[in-house]
């Protein structure tokens, strides 16, 4: 190999030598077990519709014990592995969202339930938050002036 | 003492290394090294509450075993040296606060036990201390919780993402005793070659490693043969091929006696830690209970110890800043 003088030639070489995630196996499992957490969200709507529910309340339902369960399941140290299995998979769904609000706040329990809990609770989940309700304002506002 | 060439530092009065101690997380006891150390721990928190005062705990108790093991005690010990990764190093003051030993906070990231055992050789050597103790710790828990994510995240890790080692090591610098030697210190530059990628450690330090190592070899007029083995303190997988190559592109070959902490600390294939072991206590346990023993039976007779530390923190790779390394090198004979 030649010898190296630039960071841009150190940087091109440490590209080369550093192996890329396996995409294709990692898109597989996100594929499959996203699809599972959906299967399972359905399969309650269903039994909610079946037991004379409303398809607003049915929803609210779903949301509910999905979270509930991601939130047991982090508290029980399985979500990780489930994370980190199928990455985006469990990430994405309802079920991404309850585990990045509980893990930092079993994490920053030892500073206090204030500044602990309270004020780490939302390190990750943070930033979605913000964009979220931020794109959700803007789209609003679109559909008012355009949409009408 | 004499300074040879740009930056060594070669101790007449012989340094000896006269005892080791180390502990273990559970990880690193189901790892290969495992037989090697003084104690294995089965759980993380070892009764604390938090994952901080778990490392303080390890740290303090590895201090205790060492202190039996050498049988120096406390009060014979004139000053420590001791860091770690904690912000402002809370384990080593916290772990080391009932001591009453005169204590020098040490700072070199993952370099923390090598940069702590120049200081403390050159103190030796000088004349300034009869003994002293040089000791280091990292938690996993406590390193994520600090640098990365916490624990119960559900996210992946990239292959070059290293796994940080639980466990303490410490060792005693003593003006009396008979070896194994600290001979010549090389103490190292910042090197920056501008990588960001916090995931990927090995990349960002190998160059300071080799810097270093290449600095030895001018200022001491020896070569890679002169040692039964080249060791990097957590360089891991990807990080030890890089430097193998850049020290190669150098002129020196150091493939047949290089070793690197990292890659030896877990079980690759089974431990699932991705590019290797990292953090202070990976060298300071694999040095403590592994090749400070081959040195006493003399299965290794010269080993040139260089531990590297990447010197960031969260902030800074958030802010985009590239990852400093650095790498200071002992010499150690008997």
């Amino acid at each position: 190999m030649e010898e190296i003088k630039t960071n841009k030639q150190y940087s091109n070489y440490v590209d080369k030598k550093t192996p890329n995630s396996p995409i294709l196996k990692n898109c597989f499992n996100a594929f499959w077990v996203g699809g599972l957490i959906c299967t399972i969200g359905q399969i309650i709507f269903d039994f909610c519709e079946y037991q004379g529910l409303d398809e607003t309340s049915c929803s609210t339902v779903v949301s509910i014990v999905l979270i509930g369960l991601s939130a047991l399941l982090t508290g029980l140290n399985i979500f990780n592995k489930i994370g980190k299995f199928a990455g985006a998979g469990s990430l994405v769904p309802i079920t991404g969202f309850a585990n990045s609000i509980v893990a930092p706040a079993i994490e920053y329990k030892s500073e206090g339930y204030v500044m602990g809990v309270g004020a780490k609770m939302f390190t990750v989940a943070g930033p979605v938050l913000v964009f979220g309700i931020s794109t959700a304002v803007i789209i609003g506002l679109i559909a008012r002036l355009f949409v009408g | 003492m004499e300074h040879l060439g740009k930056q060594t530092i070669k101790l007449d009065k012989p340094v000896t290394i006269l005892e080791t101690a180390c502990i273990v997380g559970p990880k690193e006891s189901d790892g290969p090294m495992a037989q090697y150390f003084d104690q294995c721990l089965q759980d993380e928190f070892w009764g604390e509450k938090t994952w901080e005062k778990a490392e303080s705990k390890i740290l303090k108790e590895t201090v205790n075993t060492l202190i039996s093991k050498s049988g120096v005690p406390a009060n014979q010990i004139n000053y420590c040296f001791a860091g770690d990764l904690l912000n402002q190093c809370i384990s080593s003051s916290f772990g080391l606060r009932e001591l009453n030993i005169p204590f020098f906070g040490v700072f070199g990231a993952c370099s923390t036990f090598a940069e702590s055992m120049c200081l403390g050789s050159v103190f030796v050597s000088s004349g300034s201390a009869t003994n002293v103790l040089c000791a280091t710790s990292s938690h996993f828990c406590s390193a994520e919780k600090q640098f990365r994510f916490p624990l119960e995240l559900g996210n992946q890790r990239p292959p070059s993402s290293q796994w940080t080692v639980t466990g303490s090591g410490a060792a005693i610098l003593s003006s009396t005793g008979d070896g194994p030697y600290i001979t010549h210190i090389t103490p190292g530059k910042i090197i920056d070659l501008g990588i960001t990628d916090a995931n990927n450690m090995g990349a960002a330090m190998a160059p300071a490693f080799v810097d270093t190592l290449i600095n030895h070899f001018n200022d001491t007029g020896r070569n890679p043969s002169y040692y039964d083995a080249i060791i990097s303190g957590d360089l891991g997988y990807i990080g030890k091929d890089i430097a193998i190559d850049l020290a190669l592109s150098k002129g020196y070959d150091i493939k047949d006696n290089y070793y690197d902490c990292g890659v030896l600390m877990f079980d690759k294939k089974n431990q699932d830690t991705h590019s290797g072991g990292s953090g202070c206590a990976c060298l300071g346990t694999i040095f403590s209970g592994y090749f400070f023993k081959q040195l006493k039976e003399r299965k290794l007779k010269r080993i040139l110890l260089i531990a590297t530390g990447a010197l960031m923190n969260s902030t800074s790779s958030q802010q985009g800043e590239s990852i400093p390394g650095i790498a200071h090198a002992l010499s150690i004979e008997v």
